[in-house]
């Protein structure tokens, strides 16, 4: 008797670790290899490659965040990777233009952002029209919507890989914002405000850190909102009935077309924001800016345990999978290995996260039955 | 002493040549679980989807406490009380009991003061209130309805008509695809709908539940009323007969 309940006691014990396991494993995850790369890779753990892999993962973040409300509705956003790339270009082709027209720097810079982001808005708003009313699927829709924003975004560079030619002064105020902190840590000598010090010598420069990235801080008042919205709000909740049952959300009087169409635009809003970013970053416009961070952007969703079938997810789960493949890709650099193997790594890390998602639910299953 | 709530007079409906409905006459009095059995395609879906406003019938009047409701959209039959559950339920079984009863009309709260936020709490409070009601209770609501049985997800689904004050419950064979002992509650609930004088419509080929829980039988047969009879005068094998129409053969 008192075996066989403290039998059940420890079963049930190893069921809660296992489900702990399970749960946040993404977190654990992570927490590995950043041990496993501060341990193994020289020049990993410095508050400087911190700085720089944060800043870095901000592009996949942004995206991811619009992807998670479009993957909860069991839906996908294939465009939003040249989205990025219009808003860059659409925003460096204003501010030059109109710096090179006479401008004032700063007024030339807000208006691009505005009517960059504005422009970021229509290709979403198609999707979601094409997706929600005609019926279009999602992949289908966004697919075409892929095809059509390359296009355009590349028209306005005429072709070029990059909007480049942009005013010295101009350059030099994007950076201070895009490569900006609002704290900045000098080895030796401690923490400064705002200005990163120049007259450094080398070897201390190098180990400068921006404690608090604009770009970061950006990134981070859109997650809080974002997430806020999904989580908290009559939006959110509804987002998630879609993506679990349709007929019921019609049902209840959700007016679901409408807000499929705000999710996509959503999704395409986000995007802007980082092609936005990339331009204050580079200090140039790049049309294909996000090539390859579509794909990311969708593994970052993944890996953050959002179903693709929809109605589960969190914004959290999808910041953690944009910091992993990035984590992942700046250590495998640290360590010196061939960084094509990151593409293979990152696809086995996908794959991984949908089988433990799948046990998770099965976990879910067997402890309500049982 | 009972009054009549729910009146179709002659209802008849066409599908092209086809006639599923034939001057249907069909009434349901306060606080009486009403039966309506018969064989596929015999007309009970159709008669339902009349009175729940998905189709219009071609002939005859519907009226709900003493209102014409042929000419109303679902949406609005359900807002006069009439609140149908299908088999499929209609739940978002990603989400929590308090969330599925305020689908759609979720109880919102401010934070500091300025921002609208679904207010779970309360909803969650509400949603035990009424499950209560239904002695049904949930060991933790939290949780999502993909991991509550059968049984539990049907109580969600009537607690949800209830808390909106439905004034009708239609149920569309809500013990197919349940256990034995999950049939058992769902059966129990009925008994509890009509207790708090809320009649309800049964569709149902189980006989066994039927008897058991019925307090009138309407057999419908190729779209006509083919018996209407107290449960008290009712046995299964005169039931059977009329389903199949070997009452009429032997007549």
């Amino acid at each position: 008797m008192a075996a066989t309940s403290s039998g059940r006691k420890q079963a049930a014990s190893t069921n809660q670790i296992l489900d702990f396991i399970v749960r946040s494993w993404a977190y654990i995850f992570l927490l590995i290899m950043i041990l496993f790369f501060s341990l193994t890779g020289r020049g990993f753990f410095t508050l400087a490659n911190f700085s720089n892999v944060l800043v870095t993962s901000t592009m996949v973040a942004l995206m991811a965040i619009g992807q998670t409300y479009v993957v909860i509705t069991a839906g996908i956003d294939l465009s939003i990777g040249w989205t990025v790339g219009l808003a860059s270009v659409i925003s460096a082709r204003i501010m030059r233009d109109m710096v090179n027209a006479g401008t004032d720097i700063g007024a030339a810079m807000v208006i691009a952002v505005i009517l960059a982001l504005a422009a970021s808005i229509i290709p979403g708003f198609v999707n979601g029209v094409l997706i929600a009313r005609v019926k279009v699927p999602p992949f289908i829709a966004t697919l075409g919507m892929f095809g059509i924003v390359r296009g355009a975004a590349f028209l306005l560079t005429d072709g070029q890989q990059v909007v480049g030619g942009l005013p010295n002064q101009l350059q030099s105020v994007l950076r201070s914002i895009g490569s900006g902190s609002l704290l900045w840590y000098i080895p030796g000598q401690g923490i400064t405000f705002l200005n990163r010090p120049t007259d450094l010598p080398p070897e201390i420069s190098r180990g400068v850190a921006g404690l608090l990235p604009y770009p970061v801080i950006i990134t981070a008042v859109v997650v809080l909102i974002f997430g806020f919205i999904l989580g908290r709000m009559k939006f959110g909740r509804h987002t998630y009935a879609i993506g679990g049952n349709q007929d019921a959300s019609i049902r209840a009087g959700i007016n679901i077309r409408r807000h499929l169409i705000w999710i996509y635009v959503f999704s395409a809003f986000t995007a802007g924001i980082a092609g936005v970013l990339h331009t204050f970053r580079f200090t140039a416009g790049a049309p294909n800016a996000a090539e390859a961070a579509l794909l990311q952007s969708v593994a970052a969703v993944v890996i953050g345990g959002t179903s693709l079938f929809g109605g589960e997810g969190k914004i959290s789960g999808a910041v953690i999978g944009a910091l992993i493949i990035n984590v992942l890709s700046n250590g495998l650099v640290i360590l010196n290995i061939n960084p094509l193997w990151q593409f293979i790594v990152v696809g086995v890390v996908i794959i991984v996260a949908v089988l433990v998602n799948q046990a998770q639910t099965a976990l879910e299953r067997l402890r309500t039955n049982g | 002493m009972a009054e009549t709530i729910l009146k179709c007079v002659g209802v008849s409906k066409f599908f092209g040549g086809l006639t599923a409905l034939d001057q249907v006459d069909f009434e349901v009095n306060t606080g009486e679980v009403v039966a309506l059995l018969g064989d596929n395609g015999a007309g009970k879906s159709t008669l339902i989807k009349c009175i729940s406003g998905v189709y219009k019938p071609e002939q005859g009047k519907i009226t709900f406490t003493g209102k014409d409701i042929v000419h109303s959209t679902p949406a609005e039959v359900r807002d006069e009380g009439i609140e149908t559950i299908y088999q499929d339920l209609a739940l978002a079984e990603n989400l929590d009991v308090g969330a599925n009863v305020f689908l759609g009309k979720e109880r919102m709260k401010k934070v500091f003061g300025l921002f609208p936020v679904t207010d779970d709490e309360y909803m969650r409070q509400e949603a035990t209130k009424v499950l209560d009601r239904l002695d049904i209770h949930i060991p933790s609501l939290k949780q999502k309805l993909v991991n509550l049985s059968g049984g539990q997800r049907q109580a969600v689904a009537i607690a949800r008509a209830l808390y909106w004050n439905a004034k009708l419950v239609i149920m569309d064979e809500p013990t197919a695809a349940l256990g034995v002992p999950e049939q058992r509650k769902v059966l129990a609930l009925v008994r509890s709908l009509r207790e708090q004088g809320i009649p309800v419509i049964l569709i149902s080929h189980t006989m066994q539940d039927v008897m058991e829980v019925a307090d009138r039988i309407v057999v419908m047969r190729r779209g006509k009323v083919a018996a209407n009879m107290m449960r008290r005068d009712a046995t299964v094998d005169l039931i059977v007969k009329h389903i199949i129409g070997a009452s009429e053969v032997n007549e």
